[in-house]
């Protein structure tokens, strides 16, 4: 690890002020992410500004009747929060699914939606990596890619999202309030992603210097049923080979509405808009379902070792709908 | 022949340094610091194949606290060595994570730093890194490991099989898999004149100090290998590894004790692994089961620098009753790391082709496989044609039957649902050899009434401290409480490694015959222990030789109950239960542990593990534990293990035989057999993970 | 191939960067100097002769090196020393008190929860946070979710293909403070899935664990 700067700011000003647009500088949340890329190789600032004091680290109700989940909200936490099971149970399931009690004990709600892909070609510095160093090549696709993107990758990178949590966001269209030199803005979820196309180094569409500061999530919908889904290896602490968060509403047997998010398919967590809109309107069965399963995956461009995981998706997708439906 | 009186062997006492361990005292290898100490970080091959052109240690030196760069171009020369050992010996580069060189520093940042800004020149040669049972290099190598015979072949197998009214013919195939010791290898080295301390994680702290001095060219005297707590080895730490040689070169170079962690992905190129294997196996079968012919052929690697041939056909040697038989095993030299050792070396991949092939026998018999394997039992060894000193396979697969509730078991494959889950149960049979080998031990009365057993052995978690206690306080009739047993530092009287569940055996038999002799001069002293204590040795070299010819097995059966998402195909283990006959227990707690252990290792094998070769760099991809998956918590349900007392006098003075093996073979292939049974896809590949189950 | 460092940058040679700080450590302060790039891992072990926590992996992918910061379970070795100093730290060596085993400890000891004992440590801090986190009603994955009439949702889900179906009279969740976890098998299996060991002691840990808890 290269030597670096350390500061604990107090303020999410002070934190601005002590990183402006440096790329030499980065945040320190939970460091769950961060101090294990710095340790491998693949990121090395010259200085951390730990915001783990300056982010906020609250669960308030909006007037609107949402949540503001501060950024330096720890998983934990926001996974035991009466507020976030009660409104929001599919959240506290994606948070709970991911890493271990320990992991989730320190990662922050921001950190956790700007944490790195797993490839294993990014985190080895000994090989190349359009990610970690733009224009090398992505050894991955000839490679090993069991585990990873079957929609919208590019020619130079192949990587996904590991991150549970953020699938849940996506689905639920949470914004993202992020706070930077040029001023305070709001992301809608799942647009604080980015496909690779051919800037994989690009995981966001933050710009240096800028810092989540909270997510808010929008009121919970009367009649919507939740799930968030996972299939892994390991039965627990495990990244996901494929995971499914969806809300649906159903009225006389029809799907008045739904929201459909899928994660580690892609290098976002891969809201399924083909999959809604045909479902809107749509009998609630397990035909249908299959139906839009197919819809959003006819999108899919798997590589050879990972064409598994369409078929993962689509009975993924299908079984949590079908039990959303059922659970009438 | 036997512990006379056994009072306390066959009891469940507690683990005697587990309150040293549960407080976190207990010191392991890494957890020392002799004073001055510096820090090793070892850099590896960034190529598979090919040769070091330089390495910019000049600019290195300039680095903050850095002490010293050590490559092949300044390193000091070793007097002898084997390839895989002679480490910075040479430009050439065998495999990709090879060490080419070592950075020393003040602090382990400076050096962990330093390390990574090392810049290392290769030229790169085309590198092979691929197992393929074809492969033109294939060769046949002159024995397999633990010394047997590389091909056996009885009666004319081809015939028989040719004539045989039911054939099964079924190539099976297992990856790479690392043993993942939680305690990563580490090494504290440091010297004082001629004589060289090591601190290390070892399995057999005698065989270390050998091989250390051999390789210094100075007398195994001027050696000492410390290690009294070892965090796991399974095989890993059994011998010599190239770490220990660069930390023992650095220290020797800067003249400061130094400090070498190998990382948990350094290990997967550095510490060993079970080779991959594929695997052919013919059963020849009358219409009712009965084996006319077994053939089972292994293809396997090694690497450029070592030869490693793991014995996987040998059980189908000595397990079922079949006249006509040939086993072979071939091996090609790749480009790759040195496969090694892992738990049931042979016997676990090995077993888990014969147990899949004997499920298929079965199904295709429509016989049910417990009765499949009792109708296939040997009156002797089919192999040796000696007597067995105690074979009680049938025993095990009928009280495991019992106790899992097979009985009535519905044959037919994916029927059964439950909810989502399609659900299923398998067996398997298990076996591993009764090995012994020749130690030395010294028993010591002090005048307080308490002892002290002194021997070079390991406890690497198996409970060796707590039942050579036992077994010590029953020859010498007193209480475990009052045993010391000391162990793990190569100063103590020589023994032989934790390693081919013969630990127990070896060592039990040297404390007993060392602690009869010390009563035997206690009883001479009419009893009173003199001021200067009392003490005794016992070497069973001439007993361990001369002991008679035998075929000595331990033996099990497994069962497994999965349940298997019909939407995900994500593959659980619901039960597994064990039932063994390894002669007799001599402690049944830390025993079920090892059981229950080994079983926990087989479900991981069977669901989980596998390290993935990257053909385009010639690694292991996969080199951490996020990666590479061991069961965890979550993974491991309800695993019981049983077992049956067997009364063998051929064995040794406790009568028992190993355990620390026999847990892991047979498990992979029960959840086979199960994962069939509920979803009707037969898996011939490990691990059984969705890819190869979703539909 | 020429010659690469495995490293995605230079630079002149930076003097490490050090700060000088008080770590709180098992009811004791520790004046510490340390580098800006130590975990509180190798602190604990380096520094303060605290070799209970270990090194298994040190990418927080093992549990081995769980100690409690704030009472809560964290990985060290991905804990930035420089980060804990407001912070109050126990490990392995403070859980009992007055030379007393923690109960946890003895229980271990009870069920033969451990074999080499090198994931012990952390196992055991690991199961303190755990104790605490099932108090304070802390959900896991394997919770049940709330019946109808809690909230607006009633979807019980289990995300384990070979879990038990939920208990249909599953616990409400109420107003005020949530009520506490009841710690059985599943739940611990659960919650302990961040602590490896490759001994394969599972079965006794979860035993050890649930038999505090009751």
């Amino acid at each position: 690890m290269r030597p670096f700067a350390y500061h604990r700011p107090s303020t999410v000003a002070e934190a601005l002020e002590a990183t402006g647009t440096s790329t030499d500088v980065m945040y320190l949340g939970g460091g769950t992410n961060l101090i294990d890329l710095m340790r491998l190789g693949v990121v090395s600032p010259g200085t951390l500004v730990d915001v783990t004091r300056a982010a906020p680290a609250t669960v308030e109700e909006t007037p609107g009747g949402g949540l503001r989940v501060g950024a330096g909200v720890r998983n934990g936490d926001l996974a035991a929060h009466p507020l976030v099971r009660r409104g929001y149970p599919m959240l506290a399931e994606a948070v709970l699914a991911g890493a271990s009690g320990q992991l989730r004990n320190m990662a922050t709600v921001g950190g956790n939606l700007l944490q790195r892909t797993r490839c294993a070609y990014f985190q080895d510095v000994s090989k190349p990596c359009n990610k970690r160093s733009p224009g090398t090549g992505c050894p991955a696709r000839a490679g090993d890619h069991r585990n990873l993107a079957i929609l919208g990758h590019s020619d130079s990178c192949v990587a996904t999202h590991p991150s549970d949590m953020a699938v849940a966001l996506a689905a639920l269209g949470a914004q993202v309030h992020v706070e930077g030199p040029g001023g305070a803005h709001v992301v809608p979820m799942p647009g604080l992603h980015r496909l690779p196309g051919d800037e994989p180094d690009r995981d966001t569409v933050l710009a240096p210097g800028e810092l989540i500061t909270a997510v808010e999530l929008p009121p919970p919908r009367p009649g919507g049923r939740s799930r968030f889904r996972k299939a892994r290896d390991r039965a627990s602490f495990s990244f996901a080979v494929v995971s499914v968060a969806a809300v649906l509403e159903v009225d006389g047997g029809v799907v008045r509405d739904c929201r459909i998010a899928l994660g580690a398919v892609a290098h976002v967590p891969w809201r399924a808009e083909a999959a809604e809109t045909a479902l809107r309107g749509a009998p609630a069965t397990e035909e249908e379902f299959g139906r839009a399963a197919d819809a959003e995956l006819a999108a899919a461009r798997p590589l050879p070792l990972n064409r598994f995981k369409v078929a993962l998706a689509r009975n993924l997708l299908v079984r949590v709908l079908a039990d959303l439906a059922e659970a009438r | 022949m036997t512990v006379t009186g056994s009072r306390h062997v066959g009891s469940a006492l507690d683990r005697v340094d587990a309150v040293e361990k549960v407080t976190g005292r207990a010191r392991y290898a890494y957890d020392n610091a002799p004073a001055g100490l510096v820090h090793a970080v070892p850099v590896q091959a960034t190529i598979a194949r090919g040769e070091i052109l330089e390495v910019d240690v000049d600019a290195i030196l300039k680095r903050p606290g850095v002490v010293a760069a050590i490559w092949h171009g300044n390193a000091p020369r070793l007097p002898s060595a084997d390839e895989e050992l002679a480490v910075l010996q040479s430009r050439r580069v065998a495999y990709r994570g090879q060490y080419v060189a070592v950075v020393v520093a003040e602090t382990l940042e400076d050096a962990r730093n330093a390390a990574r800004l090392l810049r290392v020149e290769y030229a790169a040669e085309e590198h092979d890194v691929e197992l393929r049972a074809d492969h033109p290099r294939m060769y046949r190598p002159e024995r397999v490991n633990a010394g047997y015979a590389t091909d056996t072949e009885d009666g004319d197998p081809d015939a028989a099989l040719a004539s045989a009214p039911v054939v099964v013919d079924a190539v099976y195939s297992t990856p790479a898999e690392h043993n993942n010791p939680m305690e990563p290898h580490a090494t504290i080295a440091e010297w004082d004149g001629d004589g060289l301390t090591v601190h290390e994680p070892t399995q057999g702290a005698s065989s270390l100090r050998a091989s250390l001095g051999s390789l210094f060219g100075m007398p195994p005297a001027h050696v000492r290998v410390v290690s009294p707590y070892v965090g796991g080895g399974f095989g890993a730490k059994l011998k010599i590894l190239p770490h220990v040689v660069i930390a023992a070169l650095a220290a020797k170079q800067v003249g400061r004790p130094v400090k070498l962690a190998v990382t948990r992905r350094q290990m997967f190129a550095v510490t060993g692994y079970r080779t991959p294997t594929i695997q052919r196996v013919r059963l020849g079968a009358e219409a009712g089961g009965r084996l006319v012919a077994i053939t089972h052929d292994v293809y396997e690697q090694t690497s450029i620098v070592a030869e490693f041939a793991e014995q996987a056909a040998v059980p189908s040697r000595m397990m079922y009753a079949a006249p006509h038989r040939r086993t072979t095993h071939r091996l090609v030299r790749l480009d790759v790391p040195t496969p090694s050792y892992m738990r049931g070396p042979g016997e676990t991949p090995g077993m888990f082709a014969l147990e899949s092939a004997m499920d298929e026998l079965a199904i295709a018999c429509g016989v049910d496989p417990v009765e499949l394997r009792v109708r296939n039992e040997p009156e002797t060894d089919p192999e040796s044609g000696l007597p067995f000193s105690s074979r009680n396979l049938v025993a095990c697969l009928r009280e495991g039957a019992r106790r899992f509730g097979w009985a009535g078991r519905d044959p037919e494959p994916g029927v059964r649902r439950g909810g989502r889950l399609l659900v299923g149960t398998g067996v398997a049979a298990s076996t591993y050899p009764a090995y012994r080998a020749p130690s030395s031990a010294s028993a010591r009365a002090e005048p307080d009434g308490r002892f002290t057993v002194r021997l070079a052995a390991a406890d690497i978690g198996t409970g060796a401290r707590t039942i050579l206690a036992q077994i010590a306080a029953d020859t010498l009739r007193t209480s475990p409480g009052l045993v010391v047993v000391e162990l793990g530092d190569s100063a103590l009287p020589s023994a032989v490694v934790a390693g081919g569940s013969m630990g127990s055996a070896s060592w039990g038999t040297a404390v007993v015959r060392a602690c009869e002799a010390l009563r035997d001069r206690l009883e001479a002293a009419g009893g009173a222990v003199p001021p200067g204590g009392l003490e005794a040795t016992a070497d069973t070299t001439q007993e361990v030789r001369a002991q008679e010819p035998f075929a000595r097995h331990a033996f099990g059966a497994q069962f497994a109950e999965v349940g298997v998402d019909a939407d995900t195909g994500e593959t659980r283990v619901l039960r597994l239960l064990g039932v063994f006959a390894a002669g007799r227990i001599l402690n049944p707690t830390t025993a079920r542990s090892q059981f229950i252990g080994g079983m926990t290792m087989g479900l991981s094998m069977a669901l989980l593990e596998e390290s993935i070769m990257d053909r385009e760099f010639g690694d292991y991809l996969n080199h951490d534990l996020a990666q590479y998956h061991i069961a965890g918590c979550a993974d491991v349900r309800d695993v019981q293990a049983f077992w049956v007392e067997e009364d063998d006098s051929h064995l040794n003075p406790m009568g028992s035989k190993g355990i620390g093996e026999i847990g892991i073979v047979g498990t992979a292939a029960a959840i086979a057999n199960a994962v069939h049974h509920a979803t009707g896809v037969r898996i011939r590949d490990l691990p059984i993970r969705m890819d190869k189950l979703v539909r | 191939m020429k010659g690469d460092a495995n490293t995605t940058y230079d630079d002149a040679a930076p003097a490490p960067i050090t700060v000088d700080l008080q770590l709180s450590v098992n009811d004791q302060l520790y004046p510490v100097t340390v580098d800006t790039r130590e975990t509180l891992l190798d602190t604990l072990r380096g520094r303060l002769d605290l070799t209970g926590a270990k090194k298994g992996c040190d990418h927080g992918q093992c549990g081995a090196c769980t100690v409690l910061v704030d009472g809560r379970r964290v990985v060290s070795c991905l804990t930035l020393t420089v980060s804990v100093d407001d912070r109050t730290i126990t490990t392995v060596e403070g859980l009992g008190s007055g030379g007393a085993l923690h109960p946890l400890q003895k229980a271990f000891i009870d069920h033969d929860a451990l074999q080499c004992g090198f994931c012990t440590p952390g196992q055991l801090c690991s199961a303190a946070g755990v104790l605490a986190e099932a108090a304070a009603g802390w959900p896991s994955l394997v919770t049940p979710r709330s019946p109808p009439g809690a909230g607006p949702e009633a979807a019980g889900c289990s995300h384990d293909p070979a879990a038990p179906p939920h208990d249909p009279a599953a616990r409400a969740l109420p107003d005020g403070p949530p009520e506490p976890v009841r710690l059985g098998e599943e739940e611990i299996r659960e919650r302990m899935s961040g602590n490896l060991c490759r001994c394969g002691a599972y079965p006794g840990i979860v035993a050890a664990i649930a038999e505090v808890a009751r």
